[in-house]
């Protein structure tokens, strides 16, 4: 089937949702939303804890809750939503616009041509190839998302002795979960000497359980055939090597990995997207344009969100962009590099405007104390300043900076010790 | 009661499978037996997929004598089975002085064996054909008769087409005894189930020193030979075309350079020599050392690159007296010292008991020489005194039952795909969204009895790629429970004790 549009969505997780509704409200009708899984809603669905709308509804709801309000919002505005469709290419057109391809189980083959496209697409697991745990490959060992998937959707435990790689919130919000499926959660093994997750996260699913967290170990060695049986935990020296003399075994007969998220940029890559070797999303402007025009990107495949808060507020952003695009007012005025430098991870967008004030989400390389973030041009004009007790690199910052003045060649962010 | 046959075969990897095959031509009744929950599911499911040019084996080796003649027969085979082979070609590529006269005795080597247009090029010739090998390659030995095969799928052919002309299969069947009572051989299984056969052919693989033991043939052993394989994300794109060799040192046949026929690229694999035979187990030494030599020939090749690794085992024939009587030290007649084969060489054919014929030690060249190994073991039972009639009825082609739906995206032929939906709705449900994968190859591998994930990773691959099951666990383990009835938590990885999920929390699903 042939359709033309304003604007495809790929992805109706909260960024592909939100995207969709601010592209509603800033007028734009013809648009069309598509998602792989049969229910939008993207990974909110499996997460049924707490936790989520704190800044942006200011209540406590539970993911699938979270996704509600804005499914509602999707079907009050009857905004098109096709579901168990998979975007498997993008087109460049030559008249600028683009061809997406959707295999859809109702519609079979589609080719929508679009005006804009936005990327909402989500991240997927880091799994064991990905990490190269050396040992034998038995059943029982998979991601905390896989685990988080049939645990709370499909109603199966994948085990009953567990042991979870990676600290990441994933892996803690399942170490707790598990443990109230009646399964026995011996360890969280952490690589780095500090916790990936969120400390509250530590707090409500590691220590209230009593499961120990073994920060600055890995596992060196997995063992069993049929299925997984033993685990080698060892220490890591100042250079990540294993310190196998001082090593130790845990029985367990499933292992999650919870090793950090991949933004799915492939369809973005085959269509010349260009991504941020840091964060694996794509360099976007501050339309949140990547650099091939008409195609933008929000949510978790620009950059791993911990706060799903965020990412509406990101896919708002985006969705009032790509209106503009659509109805060729996006003003392209002069961009200046915005450059990271002490124990400034990344920085999101890469470029900042002349004469325009900024929001900007950053993440720092590792935990500090008393540290004082600064943004400031070449002519050391100060943008922004703020002493902070504590910093993470689990926790994303969100920061509003003065007006960029003229003549500025590039604005420098970066963290100082006080 | 007791299922009789002419010929039971142990083993259904490619070497038992194209023996099945083989002898399905015939007016016979055949069994293969297979441990595991599927064929293919021991040395043939992990390998490099290479059909090899055969420039490698010394020409007086039954691997060097097989290599070429068995290379020969895949156009053929690929047409009448119907799974993905390429004749890409091989290099073995030379970076100094002493490595071009390695290469120039390899020729010879290969001349001996019969490889055809076989040739030295030059660097500027190499570097035209493969652009991203290292700039300092001075030149290579090239084959251009060498090509790549899924091995899995080859195998699954082999068994499919050998069923239809007759042959029976049975898999999760483990011979834990055999006997030759008046002639005739009885097989006791795990299950305790009990065959009959005039004729055995032993193509366990890794336990094919077992086998022969259990009829008093301890003139050999099998030492695993372990090697680690990587697989690269298809993003990566094909860094190669051809097979990439390095010069081969004492030590080791070195790693290569594999441009799947699937589509990503692999490396390794690695070589040593282990004694445990269930040592499926990869290493931190074995990653280093894979992506250090890739990185020689190619260095674009990065380990961040690797979506997941695996572990082969090589079946290496040992007939060294001093080896064999470490394992078998409680043989009380072991006759002799002097080796009965070529360390390391196949071992195929008749042996001191009439009737029990060895299809051992196949370690590479292997997956090359199955065709051609087929045809050896019907000559020997026919030497054995078994009669070989014609089956008129016999028919060579197999289909596969679906097409994938990833060589058309890949060839974009949106067209095709419309007539496919068309056809069968299922190909517009993608379970596996990596290597898309689509529910109507799912349906029909389970339909072919592949029910563990495992097997239906092989069958479809759904799950090899880079999320690595992540997504289409759930959905398969769906597909399977529906098409079959097996409950969900007695679904396995590869067999039972590999279970995927334990115990069902509640009823159905609650959102
Ligand atoms: C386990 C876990 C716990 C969390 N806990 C909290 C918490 O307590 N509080 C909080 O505020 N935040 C939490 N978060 C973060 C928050 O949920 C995420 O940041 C947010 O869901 C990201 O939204 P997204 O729309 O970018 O991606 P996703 O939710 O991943 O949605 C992406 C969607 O795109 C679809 N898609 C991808 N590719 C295609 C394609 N080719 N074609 C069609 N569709 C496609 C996917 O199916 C998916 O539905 C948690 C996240 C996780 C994973
Ligand atoms: C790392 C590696 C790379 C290789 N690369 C290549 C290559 O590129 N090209 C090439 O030509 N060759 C290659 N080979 C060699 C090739 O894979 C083998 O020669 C071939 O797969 C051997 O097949 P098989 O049928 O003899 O063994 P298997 O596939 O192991 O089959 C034997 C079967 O017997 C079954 N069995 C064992 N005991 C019993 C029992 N008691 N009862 C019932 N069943 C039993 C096993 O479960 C198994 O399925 C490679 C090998 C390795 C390890």
């Amino acid at each position: 089937m042939k359709k033309k549009v304003d604007a495809v969505i790929i992805g109706a997780g909260p960024a592909g949702m939100a995207a969709a509704v601010s592209l509603r409200e800033n007028g734009i009708k013809n648009i069309l939303l598509v998602d792989r899984e049969p229910v939008a809603g993207g990974i909110l669905q499996q997460c049924i804890h707490n936790g989520f709308g704190v800044h942006h509804f200011k209540e406590e709801l539970t993911g699938p809750e979270y996704a509600e309000r804005y499914i509602d919002q999707i079907n009050k505005n009857k905004i098109d939503l096709w579901l168990d469709s998979c975007v498997i290419d993008i087109e460049k057109n030559q008249d600028d616009t683009k061809t997406v391809v959707v295999l859809s189980k109702e519609r079979g083959i589609n080719y929508i041509n679009t005006k804009a496209v936005v990327l909402a697409m989500g991240c997927r697991e880091r799994n064991r190839g990905n990490i190269n745990i050396p040992g034998s490959r038995p059943a029982g060992i998979m991601t905390a998302g896989t685990a988080q998937k049939l645990v709370n959707i499909y109603g199966y435990l994948p085990g009953k002795e567990v042991v979870i790689l990676g600290s990441g919130d994933i892996g803690l919000i399942m170490a707790r979960r598990m443990t109230w499926e009646g399964a026995n959660v011996k360890a969280v093994i952490e690589l780095q000497s500090y916790p990936g997750g969120l400390n509250r996260n530590i707090v409500q699913c590691l220590n209230d359980f009593d499961i120990p967290l073994y920060l600055s170990h890995t596992i060196s060695n997995i063992s069993g055939n049929d299925r997984i049986e033993e685990v080698e935990v060892s220490p890591l020296d100042e250079n990540f090597e294993a310190i196998k003399s001082k090593s130790f075994n845990l029985k367990c007969d499933t292992l999650l990995l919870s090793v950090g998220l991949i933004p799915e940029n492939e369809l973005s890559i085959k269509i010349g997207v260009k991504l941020d070797p840091v964060t694996r999303g794509a360099y976007v402007d501050k339309n949140l344009m990547t650099i091939v025009p008409g195609i933008f990107s929000c949510g978790n495949v620009l950059q791993v969100h911990d706060l799903v808060d965020f990412v509406s507020e990101e896919a708002k952003i985006c969705g009032a962009s790509v209106a503009k695009y659509i109805n060729n007012k996006l003003e392209k005025s002069k961009e200046i590099p915005l450059q990271k430098r002490n124990l400034v991870r990344y920085v999101l967008p890469s470029k900042v405007e002349i004469g325009k004030p900024a929001l900007l989400s950053l993440r720092p390389m590792h935990p500090a104390k008393n540290m004082t973030l600064t943004v400031k041009t070449n002519s050391s004009v100060e943008l922004f300043k703020r002493k902070y007790k504590n910093i993470f690199p689990s926790i994303m910052l969100r920061i509003n900076i003065d007006v960029v003045p003229e003549d500025t060649e590039f604005v420098e962010i970066k963290f100082e010790k006080e | 009661m007791i299922d009789k046959y002419d010929v039971i075969i142990i083993g259904a990897g490619v070497i038992g499978a194209a023996i099945a095959r083989e002898l399905s031509r015939y007016h016979l009744s055949v069994a293969v037996l297979e441990k595991e929950i599927d064929v293919s599911f021991g040395v043939s499911k992990a390998n490099s997929g290479i059909i090899h040019g055969g420039f490698h084996a010394p020409p007086d080796t039954l691997k060097g004598k097989l290599v070429v003649p068995g290379n020969r027969k895949f156009d053929r085979l690929c047409e009448e089975l119907d799974f993905p082979f390429e004749r890409n070609g091989e290099l073995m590529v030379a970076f100094s002085e002493d490595e071009i006269s390695t290469l120039q005795f390899y020729y010879d080597r290969g001349k001996k064996n019969n490889v055809p247009y076989l040739e030295i090029i030059g660097k500027e010739r190499l570097l035209e054909l493969e652009p991203n090998l290292n700039p300092d390659v001075e030149c290579a030995l090239y084959a251009p008769s060498a090509g790549v095969i899924c091995p899995y799928e080859y195998c699954f052919a082999l068994i499919e087409n050998a069923k239809q002309n007759g042959v029976n299969v049975i898999t999760g069947e483990k011979v834990i005894e055999l006997k030759k009572n008046a002639g005739i051989f009885e097989i006791k299984t795990e299950k305790n189930n009990k065959y009959s056969a005039l004729y055995i052919v032993n193509a366990a693989g890794l336990f094919a020193d077992e086998i022969a033991r259990m009829v008093g043939i301890t003139n050999f052993k099998i030492v695993p030979r372990k090697g680690e394989e990587y697989l690269l994300d298809r993003r990566v794109g094909k860094l190669v075309k051809r097979v990439i060799f390095p010069c081969p040192t004492k030590k080791s046949k070195g790693m290569l350079i594999i441009p799947t026929v699937d589509g990503p690229v692999m490396v390794g694999p690695t070589a040593l020599d282990i004694e445990d035979k269930v040592d499926f187990s990869t290493t931190r030494d074995g990653l280093k050392t894979v992506f250090n030599h890739a990185q020689k020939l190619v260095p674009s090749i990065r380990s961040t690159d690797a979506i997941t690794s695996f572990v082969g085992l090589r079946p290496a024939a040992t007939s060294n007296y001093s080896i064999i009587s470490k394992f078998f030290s409680i043989i009380k007649s072991f006759t002799g010292t002097k080796p009965e084969y070529i360390d390391g060489d196949f071992i195929i054919g008749r042996t001191t008991v009439s009737g029990f014929i060895n299809a051992a030690g196949i370690q590479s060249p292997g997956l090359t020489a199955s065709p051609i190994i087929a045809e050896h073991i019907s000559d020997a039972l026919l030497k054995d005194g078994l009669k070989l009639e014609k089956n008129p009825a016999f028919n060579p082609i197999r289909k596969r039952k679906v097409k994938h739906l990833r060589s058309i995206l890949d060839e974009k032929n949106f067209s095709e795909v419309e007539k496919l939906v068309k056809e069968n709705k299922k190909y517009s449900n993608l379970v596996c969204r990596c290597e898309n994968v689509t529910e109507a190859e799912i349906v029909a591998a389970i339909k072919m009895g592949h029910t563990t994930l495992d097997g239906i990773k092989f069958a479809t691959r759904a799950g090899t790629g880079r999320c690595q099951a992540g997504f289409c666990t759930t959905r398969i383990l769906d597909l399977i429970h529906q098409e079959t009835g097996i409950p969900v938590e007695q679904i396995t990885k590869k067999g039972p004790g590999s279970e995927i999920v334990l115990t069902p929390l509640r009823k159905g699903r609650d959102g």
